[in-house]
């Protein structure tokens, strides 16, 4: 899994999902972000450049030192 | 070697300040205090130290409180409208507990008033200007060679209480030539030293206390890194504003002032030894007074003088002993009563209490307030 | 560093989430000062974040450096004391259009003037966040506010040019939706020698976008990525396309002018030397 989520940072603004090229993002019922097709993920870093709530990061492959 | 020199009470402040170590200041031109600018703006670069002249009077105490966070003695000097202006951020060094030293030659008021004529009309204001509780610490010189010592005294106090310090002149004082003897070298006056924690950085809380009451202030670039807001705050410094988050940042404020009046607090009495009538007078009101005192004292008349050197915090022990020592008190203030109330409240009644407010633009003669004491006296 | 990393370690611990609504763009713009200081790798002892009053400058609050939360409007006379009495300091102003252009707009144009060396970063969400929707002297002028309920009568700073006008050396700006670009800028306002003004275009959805009908955070993003331009193609754009536009990227810089504090250590040479 590349997507770390903070559920207690985010606060459901939608820009993530709004963003996400693969449609990976979307807000759940209890107003925060889910990945909800993590499968299609491509790595490409909008949500987190995107997100106002350091509430999502994407850990590309060989990132972790 | 010393050198013996006529100077102006503003130029003394700025002799005191350079003694004391001040290394920052930061002001605006404004009569009857911009000598104090001026001389600065010429001595502070021969020390090393920094001067600004700010776009305005809010600019230049927001500049002195950034100066003092990287461990430096600052200063700004006013008057009039500019000490209304510095009030909003006099109220944030009490909130943030800055030290600083803001010099106020008054002048009359209100607004422009008259630029050049003394007054004691922002008595009141150097307490109670900023909004919300408070506390700070007021010194009113007398002479000039007291604006040099008081100068000296006002960074020992705001350093040690970690507390703007107003150094409440008056045009009479500031602008008042008189013989002043200075050593040659300042380096024997003791520098004022900020306390610094003991503990690791990472163990460091910004409001924490020991019994003092008062916060250790690394400056910034230390190494000890905090945060520094005027909303209120826990011993963190991060804001908080529970009930009792509030109650404690203003009772430790407070009882860090109040439990040190003995250290704080300097009245200075003449000729009250066997006086049964006392004159309060402070500032450029007690020159007169003193001669006033010498020329009762010659026709019989036991007065003396109580002059508050700390005009603030109010000086309550001693003027509740002196009604029990005297007969009546005469306060006598350049402008139309504002310490008498105060003078009032702690005699309570023991002693009549009356007021020679002097507000025409000119200090009183000896003789004008030789007059209103024996009128005092005569209706005791 | 990765960007998790780098909030770890220049956020304080404990202190997330914020207090922003949510979409605020406050959190992006914040997010590219630490990637700026990250990029640096600026000791946290030499930074001093200097902020002033309402929703953007909480950000100092947040972060672990040498932080004054001031007065406000009040924010670079604090910075420009701070500047002087200890210039081996960096330091950033975090600021918005209220604090620095209504209140602090003095102080602003001073510290332009001077060239002293400050970073100051402008959150521009066009609106006063903290007390709920007025106009500020950045909304854009017939833009609702809660205290301009038949729209702003008023124009607006244009601010990039006030600071040029005023002796900034260093003039840049863009979005939250430019957020590589932002952080690039602040990088490079930090780096320049004397005033930096780099103004960070932001949404606030709640007390702006709301009242002007500009949808939700994702679609004020997308407002923001459709009415910036990049100097470059600005420049070549003709004066009819650029109605209701604005350029973003580095707009001015000059090099060689006396940064302040220099200037001020010149000073103290000759009065010294004059002994």
């Amino acid at each position: 899994m590349s997507l770390k989520i903070y559920t207690n940072r985010c606060k459901g603004c939608g820009i993530c999902a709004a963003f996400c090229p693969k449609k990976v993002l979307a807000v759940n019922e209890l107003e925060k972000i889910e990945a909800v097709a993590p499968e299609n993920c491509i790595q490409c870093g909008q949500c987190e450049l995107r997100c106002p709530d350091y509430a999502i990061f994407v850990h590309k492959e060989g990132d972790e030192k | 070697m010393s050198r013996v020199l006529l100077l102006q009470g503003n130029q003394a402040v700025v002799e005191g300040a350079i003694a004391a170590g001040v290394k920052f200041f930061a002001g605006y031109p404004i009569t009857p205090s911009t000598e104090v600018a001026e001389s600065l703006a010429e001595k502070l670069p021969q020390v090393g130290g920094k001067f600004i002249q700010m776009e305005d009077e809010i600019a230049s105490m927001g500049a002195v409180i950034g100066a003092s966070l990287t461990g430096k003695k600052v200063m700004t000097a006013t008057s009039g409208p500019g000490f209304s202006l510095k009030q909003e951020l006099i109220g944030y060094a009490c909130a943030a507990e800055i030290p600083l030293v803001i010099v106020n030659v008054q002048r009359v008021g209100p607004s422009t008033g008259q630029p050049t004529s003394p007054s004691q009309g922002d008595l009141m204001q150097a307490r109670w200007g900023t909004h919300g509780d408070h506390w700070l610490i007021a010194l009113t010189p007398a002479s000039v060679p007291e604006c040099f010592e008081l100068t000296l005294r006002a960074y020992a106090l705001s350093e040690k209480y970690r507390v703007p310090v107003i150094l409440l002149m008056d045009e009479v004082i500031g602008h008042m030539r008189e013989k002043i003897e200075l050593p040659d070298d300042y380096s024997e006056f003791p520098q004022a030293e900020r306390k610094q924690p003991d503990c690791k950085p990472e163990d460091f809380k910004a409001y924490a206390t020991d019994e003092s009451l008062v916060p250790a202030m690394p400056a910034f670039g230390s190494g000890y890194r905090w945060h520094v807001t005027g909303l209120v705050h826990d011993e963190t410094g991060f804001p908080k504003g529970t009930p009792a988050a509030t109650l404690a940042a203003a009772n430790r404020q407070r009882a860090k002032i109040e439990n040190n009046l003995d250290d704080i607090v300097q009245v200075e009495n003449y000729r009250m030894e066997d006086a049964e009538f006392a004159v309060v007078a402070f500032g450029g009101g007690a020159r007169t007074a003193y001669e006033t005192v010498d020329m009762a004292r010659k026709e019989g008349l036991k007065v003396g003088l109580v002059r508050p050197v700390t005009i603030w915090p109010f000086a309550e022990a001693q003027m509740k002993e002196l009604a029990g020592k005297v007969k009546g008190i005469l306060v006598h203030e350049l402008n139309c009563g504002q310490y008498v109330h105060e003078v009032e409240r702690a005699v309570n009644g023991k002693v009549p209490v009356s007021l020679y407010a002097k507000y025409d633009n000119e200090p009183a003669t000896p003789a004008q307030l030789l007059e209103e004491v024996k009128k005092a006296m005569a209706a005791l | 560093m990765n960007m998790e990393e780098m909030i770890n370690k220049y956020f304080r611990p404990g202190r997330l989430p914020h207090i922003w609504c949510p979409g605020c763009g406050n959190g992006v713009v914040t997010g590219c000062v630490v990637k700026a200081i990250a990029k640096l790798d600026l000791p946290k002892d030499d930074v001093a974040v200097i902020s002033g009053i309402g929703c953007s400058s909480r950000a100092s609050g947040y972060l672990d450096f040498n932080t004054v939360h001031s007065a406000h409007g009040r924010a670079i006379p604090f910075a420009t004391g701070v500047k002087l009495a200890d210039p081996k300091l960096n330091v950033i102003v975090l600021t918005g259009d209220g604090d620095a252009t209504a209140i602090g707009g003095n102080h602003f144009i001073h510290a332009c003037r001077r060239n002293i060396d400050l970073t100051v970063v402008v959150y521009n969400n066009s609106i006063y966040g903290m007390t709920g929707g007025q106009y500020s002297p950045m909304t854009p002028t017939g833009s609702k506010a809660t205290t301009a309920p038949y729209g702003m009568i008023e124009p607006d700073f244009n601010l990039t040019e006030l600071a040029r006008a005023a002796g900034a050396t260093f003039v840049a700006r863009a979005t939250t939706f430019h957020a590589q670009m932002l952080s690039d800028l602040i990088v490079k306002g930090i780096q320049h020698k004397g005033f930096s003004l780099i103004e960070a275009v932001s949404a606030c959805p709640i007390s702006f976008g709301r009242q002007n009908k500009m949808g939700g955070p994702a679609e004020m993003m997308m407002w923001q990525r459709d009415h910036a331009v990049p100097i470059a193609a600005w420049d070549k754009l003709p004066e009819e396309k650029k109605e209701g536009k604005f350029p973003i990227g580095v707009l001015y810089e000059v090099e060689g002018r006396k940064e302040y504090t220099e200037a001020y250590d010149e000073l103290i040479a000759m009065a010294q030397g004059g002994k």
